[in-house]
């Protein structure tokens, strides 16, 4: 019994041993002097799990009692979560060592912050929700103070911090009205409770769970913490918070939604379609007015959670592969887009203004090209992967009868389209500048590039993706 | 009404009223007195429930650790608390319409609640006529395996974050090394003289 559920729990069972020998070898040895080691050795690890994952998984089962599932849906969301988390340290470990911040514990912190996020898209329970939703959180806010001489940094963490917590006040006392109408906190047996007569003490505790995933998933209106966390924390951390966390607190969004929800999507559906608007189109209208590009990518990544959040408000197992998808190609997006972040030096600083992207095109045409494709694909322009995301969820959302919702996502992308644009802009057309360093770690440039190539290349069967998305979805909308 | 319903009642109003003076206390050391007033009347209310043993952890873990260090917190910190007051005072208007709404939502959910139909047959069923650390002990070290586990995941994530945020390794600080005194060699650290009365070195 107990071998059998600790079998399946076995991939989180090896992170967390991993993140804990990691560490006490670390302590023992060279400290910060083995940190490089630690991030590559995570790296490694990260990849040969969601390896792992993606080839051995097959199959539905349950341990501990319903607690824990391991499905097609979860086993998606883990690999996308594993080789985002994975890509995120690679490419940041130069940036880390030449700010002085690589340090030992930044690896194992997103080791344990990953080993939360798997938890978090297998939860059957209430409780397991909690428990890896808190393990993540409490991860990420210390990475976002990483930096903890710098005064944004600490705000950021602070920030972060605050509203976590008062997000995660708001998780359990919705859960606990849950429970209270229900009796059981698994998701199998909330499901059963439900049937068709809904109590409005348990609407209650819907939105209010419903509203703590919004701030997780950074979807307006609890997205306050965005610009500023992204902003104050080390770019580095940034690219991680806008990656695999996001597909986490999706996926876990999803599974609550259908997992225990599932009997009343009608009740739901118009809560997630307003975030879905609301987000759109603040994210879309307020990154108009940024010219810090982390602010700028804080925007973009709350406007693209109400893309996805349209898939998920379909309520139907084409909407959630939609979703699956979009996360993909998003986290795919944010990985490039992060990369030659990181490199934008000037003089040996970094820095965040677009202005100084100015006529960047004449210097390194290369990667001017490559970084036209991701603000191409992030705004949305046809022959782009980004493209075809849109177009899975407007499709996911008109075929569920939600034609306005489409109609405003469609309205929404074109003003988003502009920020994107106005960056391709300045690259190709912009007035000269003295423009910006031209180092950039032979990682980041390959991601770089990698990645915009993906933005081309996929667009012929995106390898692949769609069958293994549409069976996620259909493991868990049923 | 039964002595139990009055102690509820008793614990309860105190609960309330602590948790409201600890906001609304001008003092902080007088806030901090009111919430280990809130958190010993609901260790009475968990007594009532029949659950002892969480009755005292809340006891002696809030009482004794928490609400202690939040004392200690207080008076070390040197916290303006009167200009934080008055920022707050400004959104106050604001604060209480959204509170207002709050109670108003909260008693339509609880004014009609009912239960699901079958609430009964889903209740996890009573541990039996064993002790509560007993009863306790067979869920979380048995049923809740993997939740435990968890949290002592995230205690692991807490102090490697308090660690990693406040641990400075400063140059100009002199340590004691333990190991290069041990094997410091008296024959070499020492040298004996043999000094004649009278004439010094």
């Amino acid at each position: 019994m107990i071998s059998q559920d600790l079998q399946i729990v076995l991939p989180e069972i090896l992170l967390a041993l991993y993140a804990m020998a990691a560490l006490l070898i670390a302590v023992y040895t060279g400290k910060d002097k083995v940190a490089s080691v630690v991030n590559w050795a995570t790296v490694a690890v990260f990849l040969v799990l969601a390896f792992w994952i993606g080839v051995s998984g097959s199959g539905d089962q349950t341990a501990f009692d319903g607690m824990f599932n391991d499905d097609a849906f979860a086993r998606f969301g883990k690999v996308t979560i594993l080789i985002s988390a994975a890509a995120v340290l690679a490419i940041s470990r130069d940036y880390m060592s030449r700010r002085g911040l690589l340090r030992f514990e930044y690896p194992v912190l997103v080791a344990l912050a990953t080993v939360g996020m798997m938890v978090m898209v297998s939860a059957g329970d209430l409780m397991a929700l909690y428990m890896g939703l808190e393990l993540q959180s409490l991860a990420l806010y210390v990475v976002a103070s990483l930096r903890r001489d710098s005064v944004k940094s600490t705000e950021a963490g602070m920030k972060y911090f605050v509203l976590g917590a008062l997000s995660s006040g708001l998780l359990l006392y919705g859960a606990s009205l849950t429970y209270g109408f229900t009796g059981t906190t698994l998701f199998s047996g909330i499901i059963a409770a439900t049937g068709d007569e809904v109590s409005i003490g348990l609407l209650f505790g819907l939105v209010f769970m419903f509203a703590a995933f919004a701030f997780k998933v950074s979807a307006a209106p609890f997205h306050m913490w965005t610009p500023d966390v992204y902003e104050g924390s080390p770019t580095p951390v940034t690219a991680f918070f806008a990656t695999a966390p996001k597909v986490a607190a999706m996926g876990l969004f999803a599974r609550v939604a259908f997992d225990a929800f599932g009997g009343i999507v009608g009740d739901w559906q118009q809560i997630v379609s307003l975030v879905a608007i609301l987000s759109m189109f603040i994210g879309g209208i307020a990154a108009i007015g940024q010219r810090n590009i982390k602010r700028l990518m804080a925007y973009s990544s709350i406007a693209h959670m109400g893309f996805a959040l349209m898939g998920l408000a379909a309520g139907t197992a084409a909407g959630v592969q939609s979703m699956l998808i979009y996360m993909a190609i998003y986290v795919t997006m944010n990985i490039g887009t992060f990369a030659f972040i990181l490199s934008m030096e000037k003089d040996g600083t970094p820095v965040a203004d677009i202005n100084m992207l100015k006529m960047y095109s004449r210097q390194q045409p290369l990667r001017a090209m490559a970084l036209l494709f991701l603000m191409f694909s992030l705004a949305g322009v046809p022959p782009f992967l980004g493209f075809f995301a849109k177009f899975g969820v407007f499709t996911a959302a008109l075929s569920s009868g939600l034609v306005w919702l489409a109609v405003l996502g469609g309205i929404a992308s074109v003003i988003g389209a502009f920020y994107y644009l106005r960056i391709v802009f300045y690259m190709y057309f912009g007035e000269e500048k003295d423009g910006l360093d031209s180092t950039m770690s032979p990682v980041a440039w390959a991601a770089l590039m990698a990645s915009a190539a993906i933005m081309l290349l996929g667009l012929f069967n995106l390898f692949g993706i769609e069958g293994i998305a549409a069976a996620a979805a259909q493991s868990l909308v049923n | 009404m039964s002595v139990a319903d009055i102690a509820f009642y008793a614990f309860a109003l105190t609960t309330v009223a602590g948790g409201l003076f600890t906001v609304l206390s001008r003092n902080p050391v007088h806030s901090v007195l009111w919430l280990i007033l809130a958190f010993l009347s609901s260790a009475g209310l968990f007594v009532l429930l029949g659950a002892e043993f969480i009755a005292m952890l809340l006891i002696i873990v809030y009482v004794g650790a928490v609400a202690v260090l939040f004392l200690f917190v207080v008076m070390m910190l040197d916290i303006d608390f009167a200009a934080l007051k008055a920022e707050m005072a400004r959104y106050m208007p604001l604060a209480l319409l959204i509170g207002l709404v709050i109670i108003i939502q909260l008693a339509m959910a609880y004014g009609a609640w009912d239960y699901s139909t079958g609430f009964e047959t889903r209740l996890a069923a009573p541990a039996g006529d064993v002790h509560n650390t007993a009863a306790l002990g067979l869920l979380v070290y048995d049923k809740y395996l993997m939740l435990f586990q968890l949290a002592g995941l995230i205690l692991l994530v807490a102090m490697i974050g308090a660690i990693v945020l406040t641990l400075r390794h400063r140059k100009d600080v002199k340590r004691q090394d333990v190991l290069a005194q041990l094997y410091r060699d008296p024959a070499k650290a020492m040298e004996l003289k043999d000094i004649k009365p009278g004439q010094g070195l």
